[in-house]
């Protein structure tokens, strides 16, 4: 591991001028990037450590959104009774997420910031070209059975790991932080830049920015919400398919729904087309069906992943047949 | 710029206080062990992956192999050495000794540290992922077989011993058993739910 500095900061303000040097990360609950400082992939010469920003509170909105502060860990925000009541997707998602010691480290902001479980991408003697431009893509042709089948490029098919980036997604998070220059905020769907041949930039954060805090507007349809993940085992592992779901019928009728989709893409993917064709249909498992394939069919599987375009297409259907029966008691 | 890469840290452990130079580089596992001769902690995967490292940072469960040293400064840190209280076993450390709840003991106190923390989530009305509603209930689901085989998914027993330590930690949380108060206190609070501000 390289050598580094280490602050610890107290106020916004202290945290972004020294956040302004390029050699600097922040550090949160260091879960993931102090796990890729041991292995070499991340190498700062400083680390900002902000978990004692005022930042870790989580205050329901007028409405009944939520503001969520970046600092808050995972556990905080599963436990809380409005995230629960409001958006029981996002708890859920929260949970299935790690184990019970790394969702305490954890924060918010870190989250949305961790890098992929690509081994590739872990493994510094192999190419990737989001670690090192330019070298290549080692999955594409090589173990991708977990990559990504929608919005890859032949550059890069890793997959985001975050269960809970997906159900924020679902719910239009937009994420607020602050620069040297001032404050700032991004909706998530801008939040994570496309692949194309650039997988090494993964946000549209400006260079320093701190994450101070994620919003979420009020969302009814969101208190009939599951978020549902399929893995390798049934505990303790990142996903290999999950979806964020939340529906409202009426007479047997689609009003309004959202659905994101994990470890499909390299960021939560936000399923609009599926949205789209599913508003004003029978909330019947043929529609379900039937809009799962409106979004996958800009699938492009690898060899080794086909079965997600199947695995994404059941949950769809298994998730919004059960919200249905929910939504009907 | 150039920063200084090590520093000289106080750390609370188990309630006393240790003063000690630290390369910024020293997880809290290594100076646990290998600084302060706290070897009750094991290191296992050292990746955050297998739980032996697990301590009780402000009275909640972490890995200490991905918490550095420098950054545990100003918490109260507790290990497998501080859960007793004297030769007065704590009723997880009890019911394991009683259900064989381990066979080669490596990943024991990480198991230890994180069931005793694990049941004051519990406790408090966390859900978990088998939970099967997460909304906010009157009464908080029972820590059936279940329960607790998901919330302690994160320590791994490389000898297979779980059955065994599901059972000590479904006696040890068995409503009746005392559950003494870790030298750290409190679970921590959980972030203020009764405040609404104005939508920005």
């Amino acid at each position: 591991m390289r050598e580094f500095g280490y602050q610890r900061v107290f106020d916004v303000p202290g945290a972004v001028t020294l956040g302004a040097d390029p050699e600097a990360r922040y550090l949160g609950g260091g879960t993931n990037l102090v796990d890729l400082m041991k292995s070499g992939v991340e190498r700062p010469g400083l680390l900002i450590d902000v978990r004692e920003l005022p930042l870790d509170r989580i205050v329901p909105t007028e409405g009944g959104g939520l503001r969520i502060g970046a600092t808050a860990t995972n556990s905080d925000l599963a436990a809380h009774p409005e995230v629960r009541r409001r958006y029981p997707a996002l708890a859920q998602a929260v949970l299935a997420g790690a184990s019970g010691q790394l969702r305490n480290m954890a924060t918010v902001g870190g989250n949305l910031l961790q890098r992929t479980r690509c081994a590739y991408f872990t493994e510094p003697a192999q190419p990737c070209n989001k670690r090192t431009p330019g070298s290549g893509c080692a999955a594409v042709n090589g173990e991708h059975r977990n990559h990504a089948i929608l919005g890859a490029s032949e550059h890069c098919v890793a997959v985001h790991p975050s269960d809970m980036g997906v159900a924020l997604t679902a719910f239009d998070a937009v994420v607020t932080y602050e620069t040297a220059d001032g404050p700032g905020e991004l909706p998530l769907a801008e939040f994570y830049l496309p692949v194309g041949d650039t997988p090494h930039l993964e946000t549209a954060l400006p260079s320093g920015a701190l994450i101070t805090g994620i919003t979420l507007p009020p969302a009814p349809v969101a208190a009939n919400s599951r978020y549902r993940k399929v893995r390798e085992r049934a505990s303790y592992a990142f996903a290999i398919g999950s979806i964020a779901a939340a529906l409202d019928t009426r007479d047997g009728v689609v009003r309004e729904v959202r659905l994101a989709f994990g470890a499909v893409a390299s960021r939560p993917w936000r399923a609009r087309a599926a949205e789209r064709a599913l508003t004003g249909a029978p909330a019947t498992a043929e529609s379900f069906a039937a809009a799962a394939d409106a979004e996958l069919a800009a699938a492009k599987a690898l060899p080794h992943n086909g079965y997600k375009v199947t695995l994404l297409r059941n949950l769809v259907v298994a998730v919004l047949t059960e919200l249905t029966e929910e939504a009907a008691r | 710029m150039s920063h200084s890469t090590a520093s000289v840290i106080t750390l609370n452990i188990n309630g006393e206080k240790h003063t000690l130079p630290v390369d910024h580089r020293t997880t809290l596992l290594d100076a646990l062990r290998e600084r302060l001769d706290l070897t009750g902690t094991k290191k296992g995967c050292d990746q955050g992956q297998c739980g032996a490292c697990t301590v009780l940072l402000d009275g909640r469960r972490a890995v200490s192999c991905l918490q550095l040293a420098v950054a545990a400064e100003g918490r109260e840190v507790t290990t497998i050495e501080g859960i007793a209280d004297g030769d007065q076993l704590h009723p997880v450390q009890q019911a394991f000794l009683d259900l064989d709840g381990y066979q080669c003991g490596y990943c024991t106190p990480g198991q230890v540290c994180s069931a005793i923390a694990m049941i004051e989530e519990h406790a408090a009305g966390w859900p978990s992922a088998v939970t099967a509603d997460v909304r906010p209930q009157a009464e908080a689901a029972p820590l059936t077989a279940e329960e607790i085989r998901e919330r302690m998914s994160g320590n791994l027993c490389r000898c297979g011993a779980y059955v065994s330590i599901v059972r000590a930690i479904a006696e040890a949380a068995r409503p009746g058993v005392p559950r003494p108060p870790s030298p750290s206190g409190e679970l921590g609070h959980l972030a203020g739910s009764e405040e609404t501000e104005g939508v920005a």
